[in-house]
């Protein structure tokens, strides 16, 4: 199994989750996140006062998949979040050891 | 009895009144997350303490009699002599209660303006007993030179109509004091210190404006045209601060702030304080659009000199105060020239002197005593934790719930533990 990681853009959300969902993908878990690549921050304003702000919203979008779809599941991750602009995020895989599904105690790959 | 009047003035102290809350909600969106509701509370506490106070002496200290133009009698203390059937000003004037509730008001705004300056870093029951001292022996002293007859101020001729000197270059100046006192937050100026809820701060701002016409026009004392006048020159003199913040704030940093607006708003409510009864709407604009700017660049004097006034009291009331207390010398319709200007910047000058070291040693006695400061620990983690046993907003779904997700009546807590033990605010 795999761990797709995927932190994007927020109002790409909805295209990705749509496109694994024709893909086939079950469920994924979905968590507000801040940071920064290339793109830095941006520049806030009060009273004069002037301060930079490093990290930019984005979203983590986190997939268990098998090990055969991977590849393809990143593919359509990356088509689905692509605006061209800078700041479009980035999408990773990890080798997963073990997942259970915590209702019925299935392990592996039928857990997902 | 005028009865008019009277529905005026009583209907303007409820007016003030809001103001206090208004700007507990102007300041309180403008602290960080961790010290909001303590931002509220330095306020609010003031609606508690000066309401008790006034009636037991500061009314009397303020407006009884005259002890050599410097403070008032104690043939007032607790009320004494005076009696719901008591008028002031002879057959047309209005009850002498509705008087001392509406100057309460004033006296409960004032020493919650300085609180701004003492953001996130102030033990609250020091802040109580800094508070009770600093209105007894700093504001009905000056309220009493400014607006009593006999006092030194209001006898030279100085025009206060609304206390841009008694109540706003009072507090600024104290705040300033207060603040060398208690000293810089920790981080300043290198952290950002970014408001955690600007909505919260327009919110602030409108009650205040609101507020503000009893304060303003309610001086009159009188439902007439020197109240009519002030009112509308409240009005025109906010706006044209409002747009002079945001025109100085759109050249030097390239945006039209919504804090810058509702700044604006209230330095243009503070400048027309004193004035607004001796100009007219020309005035008024003048005197709005200069203290919208002048402002707006004062409260960036604290990063240069390194004082830590965090919300901008000295910035925006003491130099607002200032801008209308010296500009009405000169705009004043009838009598403003160069003597009058002279009267107003003596008057102010000595109120500045006066409260800056009264201030300042009010404030080390506290600290010497009982300890102003809150310990770094405190300060990092948030007042409002250490003072209050409270947070201000709950987001979270996950992990706030107490131990085993039932609240425990401190009744039924037979043994505490050590954190049930801690004592709040000891």
């Amino acid at each position: 199994m795999k761990l797709i990681t995927a932190v994007v853009k927020p109002h790409r959300l909805d295209e990705v989750k749509d496109a694994l969902h024709a893909f086939g993908v079950h469920g994924l878990t979905v968590t507000e996140a801040s940071g920064y690549g290339r793109q830095r921050g941006h520049t806030e304003v009060y009273r004069g006062a002037e301060y930079t702000v490093d990290l930019v919203p984005k979203i983590r979008i986190e997939v268990l998949v098998d090990d055969d779809d991977a590849e393809q599941l990143v593919e359509v991750v990356v088509k689905a979040s692509r605006t061209g602009k800078i700041g479009d995020g980035k999408v990773w895989t990890v080798p997963v050891d073990t997942a259970v599904r915590v209702r019925t105690g299935e392990r592996g790959p039928d857990a997902l | 009895m005028n009865g008019a009047d009277t529905a005026f003035v009583l209907i303007s102290a409820a007016l003030v009144m809001l103001m206090t809350p208004g700007l507990a909600f102007f300041y309180g969106g403008m602290v960080r997350v961790k010290s909001a509701l303590n931002m509220l509370m330095m306020s609010f506490i003031a609606l508690g303490i000066v309401s008790v106070l006034y009636v037991l002496f500061g009314y009397s200290l303020a407006f009884g009699g005259d002890t050599a133009g410097l403070i008032g009698g104690l043939e007032h203390v607790g009320l004494g002599g005076l009696g719901a059937d008591t008028l002031t000003g002879g057959d047309e004037g209005i009850p002498v209660f509705a008087f001392v509730l509406f100057q309460m008001m004033f006296a409960v705004l004032a020493p919650a303006l300085m609180s701004g300056a003492l953001a996130d870093r102030v033990r609250f029951s020091a802040w109580a007993v800094f508070l009770a001292l600093w209105v007894s022996v700093v504001y009905f002293p000056v309220a009493h030179w400014v607006w009593a007859e006999g006092g030194w101020l209001f006898e030279m001729g100085v025009i206060d109509f609304a206390g841009g000197t008694a109540v706003h270059i009072n507090a600024g100046v104290g705040a300033l004091a207060a603040v060398l006192v208690v000293g810089r937050r920790i981080g300043f100026p290198k952290e950002p210190m970014r408001p955690h809820n600007l909505p919260l701060v327009l919110l602030g701002a409108g009650l205040l404006w609101f507020g503000w016409f009893g304060f303003n026009a309610g001086s009159a004392l009188a439902a007439d045209g020197t109240a009519a006048n002030m009112a509308l020159n409240t009005q025109v003199a906010t706006g044209a601060a409002v747009l002079g913040w945001l025109l100085y704030e759109r050249l030097r940093h390239g945006a039209f702030t919504t804090l810058g607006a509702a700044s604006g708003a209230i330095a243009g409510l503070v400048a027309i304080t004193p004035a607004g009864a001796s100009v007219n709407a020309f005035g008024a604009i003048a005197i709005g659009l200069v203290a919208g700017a002048a402002c707006s660049w004062a409260v960036n004097w604290k990063f240069r000199l390194g004082y830590d006034d965090s919300l901008d009291v000295v910035g925006v009331h003491l130099v607002g105060g200032l801008v209308g207390t010296l500009m009405v010398g000169f705009l004043a319709t009838e009598g403003g020239g160069l003597t009058q200007f002279g009267k107003q910047a003596l008057g102010a000058f000595a109120v500045m002197a006066f409260t800056f070291v009264v201030t300042w040693l009010l404030a080390k006695l506290v600290d010497v005593t009982m300890g102003l400061r809150a310990s770094a620990d405190d300060e990092v983690t948030g007042v409002d934790r250490a003072f209050h046993a409270e947070t201000a907003y709950d987001f979270s779904q996950a992990g706030t719930s107490s131990a085993g997700g039932t609240p425990t009546p401190a009744a039924a807590r037979t043994t505490p533990t050590a954190s049930e033990g801690r004592k709040v605010d000891a």
